[in-house]
């Protein structure tokens, strides 16, 4: 795929009272397009993600017009956290088809400091994620749906709450090295099984903050890229494997999509596993960064617990994960979850991650996913 | 005060429902390739049949997957807390989501054996919940 990400751009992750869904999109579109010495007129294709808090029927359409563009390319994706990382797979099919040349890629929500005067929005965090007709009437919140996952795993492969634990520990050393990010107090292994217990094996801790927050990015073909004042990021691979939308329908709970989706990346990106610097993995859930691990072939099935607990997962380990600190500790602003993995890929690669920079990264893998790591969208991304 | 989500039957699952009221366990299984299949739907996903029959299943199962929610999706929940969520492997194959009632949440693990009960949580809906066999 000949093309590239030529500017990124997000707000602060945390409580953002001052900002609604669309400024959050519109400040995060602003600082993509100065990163890339562009203006809206250069924008001809708009991508979003939706938004919790604002419900517009026509969401792409809804932001195109509030940046007062005409795209001849607009599309919301509705694939939750693994929507971003499609978007970057898909907008290169339209660049490369000569739908549009260059795509802005938008997400951004309040979810944080915006949910108290939405009472509609109660509703929406009571169903979660489930099947409205069966599996929402069993009552589980949407930390029970991984939980369920967690629990299949700790069962077949031995994995243990305090490997889990280590991830959140370690995403959280990262976002102590971001001012952007959300959670920036240090926490111990100990602190995340001494949090509260929401379901059973999840804690309090292995779950994802919830926040405020925007992003945005900006795609062309790798031709147009060389024009643009920064060293282009070219996308060297992309896959998806949606396996459907519930839990309950996951032909096996320990075994993602991302063995699918990770392996056309690699394939069409003619690359492996053991060659990638730094990996951005979707971390709703602690346990959902162990599946991402085995499914994308970074360990064997049933090693991802001790890989993460022997610290491999650190700036300074064998693969290190989410430098930004993650949904876990970055934050999770809902509908944009996944866009701040690209974002950070793309810095990483620059390298303009400062006191998290991974020393001579030049090959990063993102990956997104949505539901309870039901759909899946793998992005390789290099200089 | 929420109520919890009661199930909307549609035209695929109405008479999965009706069973439910009368106790007992449908599925839906294709007369071409003989998969039972859940959810109810107009055509097979192992083999894009549009012919089945409802059967009336064991109604016994095992424990594939179980959480004990300790923090409710909503305040209708609140009064249940601690309650067991688990996935239930049909002997007929399908996998369902239930709760285990009738037992301390603890004591729920995979590959315990489970039958279903009825839970008539309003006058025209039932929701198939499972015990533990011993039980």
């Amino acid at each position: 795929m000949a093309v590239a990400i030529i500017g990124v751009g997000d707000t602060p992750v945390g409580k953002l009272p001052e900002w609604s869904s669309m400024p959050l999109h519109a400040e995060a579109t602003r600082l993509a397009l100065e990163d890339a010495g562009l203006t809206l007129k250069d924008i001809d294709g708009v991508i979003t993600a939706g938004s919790r808090l604002e419900g517009f029927l026509m969401h792409s359409a809804s932001y195109a017009e509030y940046l007062g563009i005409i795209p001849s390319y607009s599309d919301t994706m509705g694939l939750g956290g693994a929507s971003h990382c499609a978007a970057i797979r898909h907008a290169g099919a339209v660049i490369e088809a000569g739908l549009a040349t260059m795509v802005l890629v938008a997400s951004g929500d309040n979810l944080a400091t915006g949910m108290s005067r939405q009472r509609a929005v109660e509703n929406l965090s009571s169903t979660g994620a489930g099947h409205p007709e069966f599996e929402n009437p069993y009552g589980p919140p949407i930390p029970a749906l991984y939980a369920l996952i967690a629990n299949r795993h700790m069962q077949m492969y031995n994995t243990q709450p305090e490997q889990m634990a280590a991830v959140a520990v370690t995403m959280r050393e990262h976002a102590c090295r971001n001012p952007n990010a959300h959670k920036r107090d240090p926490i111990t292994v100990d602190d995340v099984l001494s949090s509260k217990l929401i379901s059973t094996p999840l804690h309090l801790l292995d779950c994802s903050v919830i926040s405020d927050g925007g992003g945005a990015f900006i795609l062309t073909s790798a031709d147009r890229a060389r024009e643009i004042r920064k060293d282009p990021v070219y996308v060297l691979g992309t896959g998806e494997a949606h396996t459907g939308e519930h839990v309950t329908t996951m032909p096996e709970l320990t075994q993602t999509g991302a063995r699918l989706s990770g392996k056309q990346a690699f394939a069409s990106a003619g690359l492996a596993p053991d060659q990638v610097d730094v990996a951005m993995l979707y971390d709703s859930f602690t346990i959902a960064v162990l599946l991402q691990l085995e499914d994308l072939g970074f360990c064997k099935k049933g090693e991802a617990g001790s890989f993460a607990a022997s610290g491999q997962l650190r700036l300074d380990g064998e693969l290190p994960v989410n430098t930004h600190g993650g949904c876990l500790s970055h934050g999770h602003p809902g509908k944009p979850g996944g866009i701040f993995h690209i974002i950070e890929a793309v810095r990483q690669l620059r390298g303009e991650a400062g006191e998290r920079q991974v020393p001579n990264a030049s090959l990063a893998l993102v990956h997104g996913s949505g539901g309870a790591l039901a759909t899946h969208a793998t992005v390789i991304l290099g200089v | 005060m929420i109520e919890k989500p009661l199930p909307l039957p549609t035209t695929d699952s109405e008479p999965y429902w009706r069973g439910a009221l009368h106790d007992e366990l449908l599925l839906q299984k294709c007369v071409t390739c003989s998969n039972y299949r859940f959810f109810p739907r107009h055509l097979c996903p192992f083999c894009g049949s549009v012919d089945f029959e409802w059967q009336a299943a064991a109604g016994t199962g095992t424990v594939y997957a179980v959480t004990v929610v300790h923090r409710a999706p909503s305040k209708s929940f609140i009064a249940d807390c601690p309650y067991v969520v688990a996935l239930i492997e049909l002997d007929e194959g399908p996998r369902m989501m239930s709760n285990v009632v009738g037992s301390p949440p603890e004591a729920v693990k995979i590959g315990q054996r489970v039958h279903v009960v009825f839970d008539h949580i309003a006058d025209d809906v039932a929701l198939p919940k499972f015990q533990l066999e011993n039980n």
